[in-house]
């Protein structure tokens, strides 16, 4: 067996193992932490199609910031995982099944039609080749107009989650019209009886 | 030797292992979004593994947009999830029924 190729199923195994663990783990903070070795395995797989400029951003910023987002959002809330697992056993078969039967149809179609693929040896990059040059030169030429649209989306994001979160404090001290029309005399004004004090 | 099938069939095998997570993982909101996490890697693997074996860079330039939109996805999810938490003190699925859905 040639090295690549064990390269291959080591990590397939690795990030097969960390995906089961993700969806059947109890604790979130244990799922989160499997996630980002799901997420470093399938980086490493990444960089064995030679794609080595998304390997690298996958681990900067799922690795770096998503799961790290995770963790705090899982540290920040009160989880109560007992009452999560409801349901867990009673879906478990349906999910099961489904997966299965649909990784077996998947499986057929895709060993069927592109089992004939090969690497060929004129395929490999040479080394004066650069991944990250490419992606470069087509982001910046031919795909301008989308990379901006990305900037975008990004962009609402952030506006969106800062906005979603926000509770700012009351700095202004306007009064509210409504309120100051169906104030009543009674509520502005308060007669206290006291008794007369006696000189001694 | 490698060959495509072998990327593909991974590819589905941790895509349906997403789908599986957010069918029984219903009642827990977090681990949903983590499942979707890993659908989008999986579809990310088949978009580089066909575009390394056909040599062309379009599909790494897609999978570049699939992460941007992806991370912009969880930041927003979790977001509402923390806003839905401070409104209603609970994450809990059968909690979330004030529409009367």
């Amino acid at each position: 067996m040639e090295f690549k190729t064990f390269v291959f199923y080591f990590l397939s195994a690795v990030l097969l193992y960390a995906a089961a663990r993700v969806v059947t783990l109890r604790n979130p903070v244990h799922a989160a932490l499997h996630l980002v070795l799901a997420f470093f395995s399938a980086s490493g797989i990444w960089m064995l199609l030679q794609a080595e400029f998304l390997a690298i951003v996958l681990v900067l910023v799922y690795v770096g910031s998503v799961t790290v987002l995770f963790l705090f959002v899982v540290m920040m809330l009160d989880i109560d995982a007992n009452r999560m697992r409801e349901g867990f056993r009673k879906n478990m078969p349906l999910g099961l099944g489904v997966a299965s039967l649909m990784i077996a149809e998947m499986g057929f179609v895709f060993y069927s039609r592109f089992s004939g693929h090969v690497e060929s040896a004129a395929r490999q990059a040479g080394p004066e080749y650069s991944n990250v040059k490419e992606i470069g030169r087509l982001l910046f030429t031919e795909y301008a107009y989308p990379f901006e649209l990305a900037s975008v989306v990004l962009l609402t994001g952030v506006v969106a989650a800062v906005a979603l979160t926000l509770r700012g404090k009351q700095k202004n001290k306007s009064v509210d019209p409504s309120e100051q029309v169906f104030v009543k005399a009674g509520e502005r004004i308060r007669i206290l009886h006291m008794p007369p004090e006696k000189m001694e | 030797m490698l060959t495509l099938s072998h990327y593909l069939i991974l590819g589905a095998i941790l895509f349906m292992t997403g789908v599986a997570g957010i069918f029984i993982n219903r009642k827990n909101l977090i681990i949903v979004l983590m499942s979707i996490e890993l659908v989008l890697l999986a579809v990310s693997t088949n978009f580089i593994a066909f575009s390394h074996y056909l040599q062309t860079m379009a599909g790494q330039i897609f999978v570049f947009f699939i992460l941007t939109v992806a991370a912009a996805e969880s930041a927003i999810g979790l977001a509402i999830l923390i806003v839905l938490f401070r409104s209603r003190k609970s994450i809990h699925v059968d909690d979330l029924d004030c529409l009367k859905g």
